[in-house]
């Protein structure tokens, strides 16, 4: 291969080093009306009234919104394919605000100072409910979030808004309970993981304006332009056809900006006022309203045998969707489907639980989307079946993991709100993880613990993961190439280039695919009156399913060039040879820049254009073992990452450095989840306690100290040039890794995220006899 | 009021009220490199170099830039392409919005501190934060760009 599996610079790299405009609010129409968001200081509450007389008095004051302006329709925010699998239980504004930022008003001003003005000016008065913070007593609670006759499910989700559930899912394969009796050692236990804010760098943000069409123009920090046109559409009760929203350069995503968020409020606000306008998320407003990721209570409960076979898996989830019920049980499921297959010679296993409303910020989509939080849960309760084995972890996995050419009943079962899709791991390279992971930490040497300086103890743990490369018969990507004189191309894709680089290894399976050079390849992502239909960037699919589609499109571009040629050389086109630059038969030959010159203007012209699409029939995981060396301070509890050691099965790494920076992005994100970042809550008021960047802490430069990453070889028959899909794999293992570390380190189990400095120093005061458990 | 700055070696005068700060100042004016990330000085993507000083323009004040020297990346552009190159090899860029303070702050790195050890690195773009990269991609290239010589 030339130009796939080669590390090369990114398409946009150097133009945005240089500050080129790219991103959303620089392409803000000029005179554009500033927009904001007047957001509920209540947790729960009914809007009784809303005055806004004196703030449409302001000059300069365009427009001041309220629920009363709005049909009442209702949608999710999720964005997600349709119909979608989360409940349509929120509307553009309502008369109930059910966590602290959610919408009460919207106002567009001259300026930013007169948008001020005028939501200060309005007057809200609030009847005040009783608010749920507990995902533990959501359940049949008296207060009800969701009251509202609309809300309601596209198809069977466990919806039943009136005991505050939006979703719920069963499933067994085998007979738990009697296997679990017969083992040997069991263990259960119930871990917690909280909400995780993304932290995208760019705050979600929107414009729009009429163009010459009267057509509503819409830039979006997005990842999934085509849901956002048909939601803003569907809510606003808009015709779609008049709707063209354009994702520009986006500054991260992670899945917090797969749902839907100011696009709808500048939609809104131009219908109102026919003018341009402008909105961008405050911090605050991002860590507050936007979503966050979907803290769970997993009981996990393991059954083994002496000699180390795992027999049984038991898995009951409790999760917290906040507010609103985007990606609910997607989400929860996940922590199923993507997880309980990594241990699938199992004689029987079984995965249940509900997702529950509260007044928290939403929870929804965020890499790793389920699997991570399953994977906490799953891989700190293999260790401790292990301690209790006496068995070495790796021996463990060696032994009970899933493996080439095997399968797991539960892909056939479980899907994203629907059935799965069975099938047969073509591909895993786990073994080869595990063990060059282990060479790679010094595991012989590190394992269990040694001490390294008077209290200080190092110690290294690790955890295996799989996720997905799309989402099987759902997500559908398609491209379209183009040729243009002089013999280069245009790549149009749907897929949603937010940073992950996906223009950039996209542009190279259509480089290999037509054998042309990269700088041939011109590649456009996103625009909905121009790009060709993808689903967005999330569930793992670009790589995959995108990069399916354009190898398809690609294809076909060189037999179609091919077949010109052989017209123009008087051959067929068996005869016809060509290397991406050059076509040569026995006749004669011809270069692609001649040929496309003379299709446009000499000769039988015509456009060249081919678009394929690709829908998966099958999701094919990617694996990885991560390996965490920690040394923890024996007086402080103090944990400092020395060491973070990553050997991924990807299958073909399109472009080794940027599936690197995918799994060490992820890795560093699961990092901070691990061990610092958690969203504080006020228990009496509602209120989030740390929404900025100043007490909500991400990994710094500081905290990073060392990252080691490799890929197994692997090639993914069914994948582009043997790829899957790298976006979420990394993100995994963190918080089990790190656990089992600490444990390995100072023999104490935390099970509860964050694992702070103080978790870690109470459990060696516990240990020591010098400190009462607490409960 | 007037506030008059040398930008990228150009004298502006910019009418601003007293209150403004020099971020929303500069985009208005049409630099459009500088962005904003946070609204509490935490995050690093408003960097501007003032008298070739890293400063966060989210927070300061315009008017306290009256008669100094501000340089966006648009003032620096063979600096950022140099740094934009290692950033490629190491594919230590992924989203971009960071990118152009960064290249600010790293410039301004090695103006003070050409030959800086990986903690001085570290220290020196602590506030500069990324969520994308995971940093060691990034410490990498910025080591790159600061060993090349002119």
């Amino acid at each position: 291969m030339n130009v796939v599996n080669k590390p090369l610079a990114s398409l946009d790299g150097k133009a945005l080093m240089m500050g080129r405009p790219a991103y959303t609010d620089d392409f803000a129409a000029p005179q554009s009306l500033v927009v904001k968001v007047l957001r509920s200081p209540h947790p729960f509450a009914r809007i009784v009234s809303i005055e806004t007389d004196e703030a449409r008095a302001i000059k300069g004051v365009a427009c001041v919104l309220t629920h009363k302006d709005f049909k009442r329709i209702s949608f999710t925010r999720a964005g997600q394919g349709y119909p979608e699998p989360s409940p349509h239980d929120k509307f553009v504004l309502d008369e109930y605000v059910r966590y602290v930022g959610d919408e009460v008003a919207i106002v567009a001003g001259v300026d930013s100072s007169t948008a001020e003005a005028a939501l200060a000016a309005i007057k809200v008065k609030y009847e005040l409910l009783t608010h749920v913070l507990d995902m533990e007593t959501a359940v049949g609670n008296p207060s009800v979030i969701h009251p509202e006759p609309e809300a309601r499910e596209m198809f069977p989700i466990g919806f039943e808004p009136k005991k505050n559930i939006a979703a719920a899912y069963k499933m067994n394969v085998g007979d738990v309970d009697a296997v679990l009796k017969k083992c040997d050692v069991v263990v259960k236990q119930t871990y917690r993981t909280t909400a995780q804010a993304h932290v995208a760098m760019e705050p979600h943000a929107a414009n729009a304006r009429f163009d010459h069409q009267n057509r509503l123009v819409i830039y979006a920090t997005t990842q999934t332009p085509v849901h956002v046109r048909r939601i803003i559409s569907q809510a606003l009760a808009y015709p779609i056809a008049n709707i063209r929203v354009i994702k520009p350069r986006v500054g991260g995503g992670f899945g917090g900006k797969q749902a839907i968020a100011a696009e709808l409020i500048v939609a809104a606000v131009a219908i109102r006022t026919g003018l341009p306008c402008r909105y961008a998320f405050t911090r605050k407003e991002v860590f507050e309203s936007s979503y966050s990721r979907h803290p769970m209570n997993i009981e996990m409960t393991l059954g083994a045998m002496k000699d180390g076979t795992l027999k049984a898996i038991d898995c009951k989830v409790l999760s917290d969707t906040g507010a609103y019920g985007e990606h609910a049980l997607t989400v929860f499921m996940v922590t199923g489907s993507k997880v309980l297959p990594l241990y699938n010679k199992v004689e029987a296993v079984r995965f249940a639980g509900t997702v529950v409303y509260t007044n928290h910020t939403p929870a929804g989509a965020y890499r790793g989307y389920g699997a991570i939080q399953g994977n906490f849960a799953l891989e700190s309760a293999v260790d401790e079946l292990c301690a209790a084995l006496k068995c070495d972890p790796l021996a463990f996995r060696r032994k009970n993991m899933i493996r080439e050419g095997e399968t797991s009943p539960i892909f056939a079962i479980m899907g994203e709100g629907t059935e799965g899709t069975a099938m047969t791991m073509e591909t895993c390279k786990l073994p080869f993880c595990v063990d060059r992971g282990a060479d790679l930490s010094d595991w012989a040497h590190n394992h269990p613990r040694r001490i390294v300086a008077k209290n200080r103890v190092r110690a290294v743990g690790m955890a295996i993961a799989m996720q997905g490369s799309g989402i099987p018969l759902i997500d559908m990507a398609s491209a379209t190439v183009k040729l243009n004189d002089d013999g280069f191309y245009n790549l149009l894709v749907g897929a949603t280039d937010i940073g992950q680089k996906s223009d950039t290894i996209l542009a190279q399976i259509a480089a290999e695919a037509l054998g042309t050079t990269l700088e041939k390849i011109v590649v456009t992502s996103s625009d909905t009156d121009v790009t060709p239909f993808d689903t967005g960037a999330y569930a793992s699919s670009t790589t995959y399913v995108s990069g399916n589609a354009v190898l398809k499109a690609a294809t076909k571009m060189k037999e179609t060039l091919v077949a010109e040629a052989a017209q123009v050389l008087g051959t067929t086109r068996d005869q016809v040879a060509f290397d991406g630059s050059t076509f040569v038969a026995e006749t004669g030959r011809l270069t692609l820049k001649d040929l496309s010159n003379r299709l446009f203007y000499n000769h039988d012209q015509k456009q060249l254009s081919v678009t394929e699409s690709f829908c998966g029939h099958k999701s094919p995981p990617p694996f990885m073992a991560g390996f965490a060396t920690v040394e923890v301070d024996l007086e402080t509890g103090e944990v400092d990452l020395v060491d973070y050691v990553s050997v991924v099965d990807c299958g073909t790494t399109i472009n080794p450095k940027l599936a690197q920076g995918q799994v060490e992005g992820g890795i560093v994100q699961g990092i901070g989840m691990t061990l610092f970042e958690e969203p504080v809550y006020g228990k009496a008021d509602g209120k989030t306690v740390n929404s900025d960047l100043l007490s909500y802490k991400i990994p710094t430069r500081l905290e990073i100290r060392k990252l080691t990453t490799e890929f197994a070889i692997s090639y993914e028959e069914s994948g582009p040039y043997g790829a899957k899909s790298v976006a979420e794999i990394g993100i995994d293992t963190p918080p089990a890794a790190i656990a089992n570390a600490i444990y390995n380190a100072v023999g104490v189990r935390v099970r509860t995220l964050p694992i702070t400095p103080e978790k870690i120093w109470r459990g060696m005061q516990i240990r020591a006899g010098k400190m009462e458990e607490s409960k | 009021m007037i506030v008059n700055v040398d930008v990228n070696g150009r004298l502006r005068s910019f009418d601003v009220p007293p209150g403004a700060f020099l971020l929303d100042v500069l985009r208005e004016a049409g630099y459009l490199s500088i962005r904003r990330g946070c609204d509490t000085t935490s995050c690093g993507i408003c960097t501007v170099l003032l008298d070739g000083k890293p400063v966060p323009s989210c927070s300061y004040l315009a008017i306290r830039a009256e008669g100094r020297k501000v340089t966006t990346v648009e003032g620096i552009p063979e600096e950022a392409a140099k740094l934009a190159r290692h950033f490629g090899e190491e594919g230590a860029d992924q989203c971009g919005y960071c990118n152009p303070s960064l290249a600010l702050a790293v410039y301004a790195l090695k103006q003070t501190r050409p030959k800086a050890t990986d903690e001085e690195i570290r220290l020196w773009l602590v506030g500069n934060l990324c969520r994308c990269s995971g940093y060691q991609s990034q410490l990498v290239a910025i080591k790159r760009y600061l060993e090349e010589r002119p």
